[in-house]
Parts: C-alpha cells; structure tokens; sequence
C-alpha cells in the first residue's frame, strides 16, 4: 500500500503498518502481505474493520505480526506458512485451513473446521470451537481453550489437539495418527477412536502445548488421551472376504 | 449456497427500522445468492384486518379495478396497495378464504406469495439490493421479518420457486441447504390436506411445520419435528404471526451466526450480515448448536 493512501489515523498508528478494511479492498491487503520479501522491515501489521470479511490474511509466507481487530468471515489465516496472526475477535469457518508454520490465535469463537488439514504451526482458539475441528489434520497442534463441536479430528492424520473445554459426538471418527487430548466430557467416539493411556512422554507434550498457547492453571494430568485403535485402517487379513 | 437472515425486535423503538436493518442484513450477503431474494415482514397485527400478499406477471392489467371487484364478489370492504410486481389486498379476517378463492376466478394469473393479519411477503428474481428496492422494503415498520437471498438447487429460478414460502396464516419460512425426502413429505402433507404451489423443497419445510401447528403444536414442537422427519441439510429461519425460530440439521454444514441484546435477536447465514446492527460489539454472539431448536416469542 502507498503511503499516499494512509489515512492520518493509520499513520498515526506507530510502527506497525496499519490496513483499515473499511478504506481499502481485501485484495490491496493480501496483495501487500504476499509481496512481502524475507527481511522486510514491514514486520507488524494490524488489520481494522474486517466485518465479517473472507480471506483476511490467506497465503501469508513471512514471518510477520498481524492483528486483526474484530471478528472475521471465512477461511482466515488459511496456509500459513510462518506468520504470528492474532484475530481480537471470532473467526468463521475454515480459519488456519492448511497452515504450514506460524501461530494463529482467536481471541474469541471459531466457526467450524478450524485448522482443517493442517500441516503445522499451532492454532489457538481461546473461546469455543464448533464442528469439525482439525478435520484431517495433518501435523498441526490445536489448542482450544472451550469446547469443540461434532466430529472433530475426522479421519486425523497426525498433530495434537487439546481441548480444555468439552468434545461433541463422533470425536476422532476414523482417525489416523493424531493425538488427541480432552480435559472436559466427550459426548461420544467416532469409530476406531479410543481412550488411551497418558504416559509420561504425552504429559509432557500436554504441557508444552499449553505453555505455548499461553494457558496457566490447568494442569497436563487434567487430560485424557484419544487415538487411534488402529483396527479401521490397517488391512486384516481376516477381512480379506469382504473384498 | 444461498443467503438466510431474520430479525426480531424486542425494543420497540426500533420497529420503525425494521425494514432498513432486515433489507441491509439481506443484501450483505448477495454473493451467497445472485439468483432471487425475498422478505417477509410482520407489522403489528390488529385483529380487524387481514392482508393478502398477491404477485402478477401483469401487474398493470391485474391490478387494476381490482379492489371494487374483489369487493363486490366477497361482499366486504378491500383495499388493494400495489407495490410493483406485488400488491397487499386488505380486508376483514373472516373473508380471507373467500377472498383467495375469488381471486382464482377474477385474476387467474395472479399468484398468491402469502397472507395474514401480520405478514407481507415480497419477492422476485434478482439481486437482493434490486428487489429490495423495487419493494421499498427499507421504509416497512415491523416487528420481525426474515429474508433470503437464493442460489438455486433443487427447482427452477421463478418468482414462486424463491423464498420466504408461506403456507399458512402469517408462517413463513426461508431455508439454506437442500432437503433429500421431500417429495414423500409432499405426498404425506397432500393426503393430510396440504396444498402446494410449487415442486420446490422448501415449500415442503414450509408446509410441514403449517401442518404440525394445524395439527396442535407450538412453533417449537414443529421446528423439533423437522430433524425427525426431513431428511437433509438445512438451516431454516421460520416466522409466525408473534414468533420467530431457527433450527438446523444435525449435521450442521449450512452456516449460522446469531446475536442476541436487549434490543433485538438477529440471525445471519454469516457475521458480515449483523456487522452493521446497533451495539453489535457488545451483543451476544454465537453459533446455534445442531439439532437444537431455539425460538422467541412477543
């Protein structure tokens, strides 16, 4: 963005370079944050009036601050790969689809499929997520600090998902190699999901996650661990009928 | 895809807005919906007067005379106010049924959208910022309205095929998603005496929930009704004479943000409809839970 476009407001903002959504398009925004080159100086940015908007922040690949203040539409932050984005607000569905690496945090709801196939970095959700949380996900670790919806961490593949809150039905349904942990209730299990033990390498790795995403007072051995039961996708040979 | 919104206002002070707030809601979300739009919106009933919501392809040569003819044939006072492609016939309750059946002979093409003590309902083909304006629809009072904004699946791009679909005094109902059992629904409601205008599966939603409250239910039971026996995706916002409901699908893909404050609860198929509600920052926000049917009433 030119300088020659910044309001008064904007420039007075300081250091980070700000982008009101209610002055400039959605496209000028993304366009500016995919042009961003490794060791630009342009590191902090901040994002006012998104409304509701799509796609606030998709594809950005540097490792870059934003903070969009107030709550968003669909697919934010998706294919992260690198950047620390804030939303100070609730985010639609589909926020962090694909991350790569990064953090990205909602301050309050996320909307369903949160992370979806996400391949890394860590999303923190510090109200309630709804359904399909980490769907697919491929890597990345999720940290909600609410409930999560129905079928969360459908046909996982591998990452953690931590929830310090409640899960819906069908958790973990058809799940690969995620690690999934639950403070609260689980309403039901998805198929092949199990219960399973918390050993001390999974303590650990509770309460990394949780020092990460910033969460005091709640202990790592407050959680139960779900997996696979690893019967649904490994071939038997005792099936072989059925084919 | 399509667009849903509703509005329900518990602060009367803004009833004069009604429209304005319900008619921005809807045209936020027009890229969910290029195909038609509609509103249905309820003014205060006074329980001496009913209103018929009629459509025309021909509104110049329909229209007209109308009200001296339509009076004369059911033998009441009518009043005829005609709003584009669209009129609102007044007369008294007790003549309604009379009325649309004397409609059938004096104006055949004529279609009727909706009727009541309450609800007017308006809708066409087009973008929602064109058919808002074509209706007028910022300058309406109320005291709720629902609208849609439509992308179109399961039937043909027609006036009649957009929604709200009003099938019983003052219902009415819009739907996101698509309904997979609607045709043996259909068969059950017309051998229990429902009538259908369309071959559309949201009149089928429509007319279902008309027949559960024919049948004794409150809104609530009917709207609990619909995850039992429809079979399907959808998010439905439904009105009535003093309510107005929502209930999704257990499955829940079809998106849906509500807002609640002292002044209003307020339905978006996305936040960016509500962002423009007074005191929206400070409202209750959040997601209806699947399967959870959730109603007000005045």
């Amino acid at each position: 963005m030119p300088a020659n476009t910044m309001s008064k407001a904007e420039r007075d903002q300081g250091h980070a370079r700000v982008f009101d959504l209610s002055q400039h398009s959605l496209r000028e925004l993304n366009q500016a944050l995919h042009k961003l080159t490794p060791g630009s100086n342009e590191t902090a940015w901040e994002v006012l009036h998104p409304k509701g908007s799509h796609s606030v922040a998709v594809g950005v690949d540097q490792p870059v601050t934003i903070d969009v203040r107030g709550s968003v539409g669909y697919y934010c932050a998706g294919m992260n790969d690198g950047a620390t984005i804030t939303v100070h607000g609730s985010a639609g569905p589909g926020v962090g689809e694909n991350m790569m690496s990064g953090s990205i945090v909602i301050k309050g709801d996320a909307s369903q499929y949160a992370g979806a196939t996400g391949r890394g970095g860590l999303l923190v959700i510090e109200g309630n997520a709804s359904s399909r949380c980490g769907i697919s996900m491929k890597g990345i670790d999720i940290v909600v600090h609410g409930n999560i919806g129905h079928m969360s961490a459908f046909m996982a593949q591998s990452g953690n998902l931590v929830v310090l809150g409640d899960a819906g039905d069908a958790l973990g349904d058809s799940i690969y190699e995620a690690r999934l942990f639950v403070r609260g209730k689980v309403e039901s299990l998805g198929a092949d999901c199990i219960a399973k033990e918390m050993r001390a390498e999974h303590l650990e790795l509770v309460q990394g996650l949780l020092d990460k995403a910033g969460v005091t007072g709640v202990k790592a051995s407050e959680f139960k661990r779900y997996g696979s039961a690893r019967k649904l996708y490994n071939f038997n040979i005792d099936n072989a009928d059925a084919y | 895809m399509c667009g849903i919104v509703g509005l329900f206002l518990k602060d009367k002070t803004l009833e004069p807005k009604l429209g304005a707030m319900l008619s921005e809601m809807l045209v936020s979300l027009s890229d969910r919906g290029p195909d038609s739009a509609g509103i249905a919106i309820y003014g205060a009933a006074t329980g001496n007067e009913a209103k018929i919501t009629v459509q025309s392809p021909r509104p110049d040569r329909d229209f007209r005379g109308l009200d001296a003819e339509l009076a004369k044939a059911i033998g009441a006072p009518v009043s005829v106010a005609v709003k584009s492609t669209h009129a609102v016939i007044r007369t008294t309750p007790d003549r309604v049924d009379v009325a649309r059946e004397a409609l059938q002979t004096l104006r055949p093409d004529i279609r009727i959208m909706g009727a009541g003590e309450a609800v007017e309902i308006y809708k066409e083909v087009g973008l929602p910022e064109a058919v808002v304006d074509r209706f007028d629809v910022r300058s309406m009072t109320g005291t709720h309205g629902i609208g849609h904004t439509r992308m179109a699946t399961e039937s043909a791009v027609t006036t009649m095929g957009a929604h709200p679909f009003s099938t019983g005094a003052d219902q009415c109902l819009v739907h996101n998603g698509s309904l997979s059992n609607h045709n043996n629904v259909r068969r059950e409601l017309v051998r229990d005496g429902m009538k259908f205008e369309t071959e559309n599966d949201t009149e089928v939603a429509a007319a279902y929930l008309s027949n559960r409250m024919a049948h004794g239910k409150n809104l609530g039971e009917a709207l609990e009704g619909t995850l039992s026996d429809l079979d399907g995706f959808f998010t439905f916002v439904v009105g009535t004479k003093n309510g107005f409901g929502v209930v999704r699908d257990p499955i829940a893909c079809k998106p849906a943000v509500m807002a609640e404050t002292d002044q209003y609860v307020a339905f978006g198929s996305e936040y960016r409809a509500l962002t423009k509600l007074p005191g929206i920052d400070n409202a209750r926000v959040w997601e209806p839970e699947p399967a959870t049917v959730y109603f007000w009433e005045h």
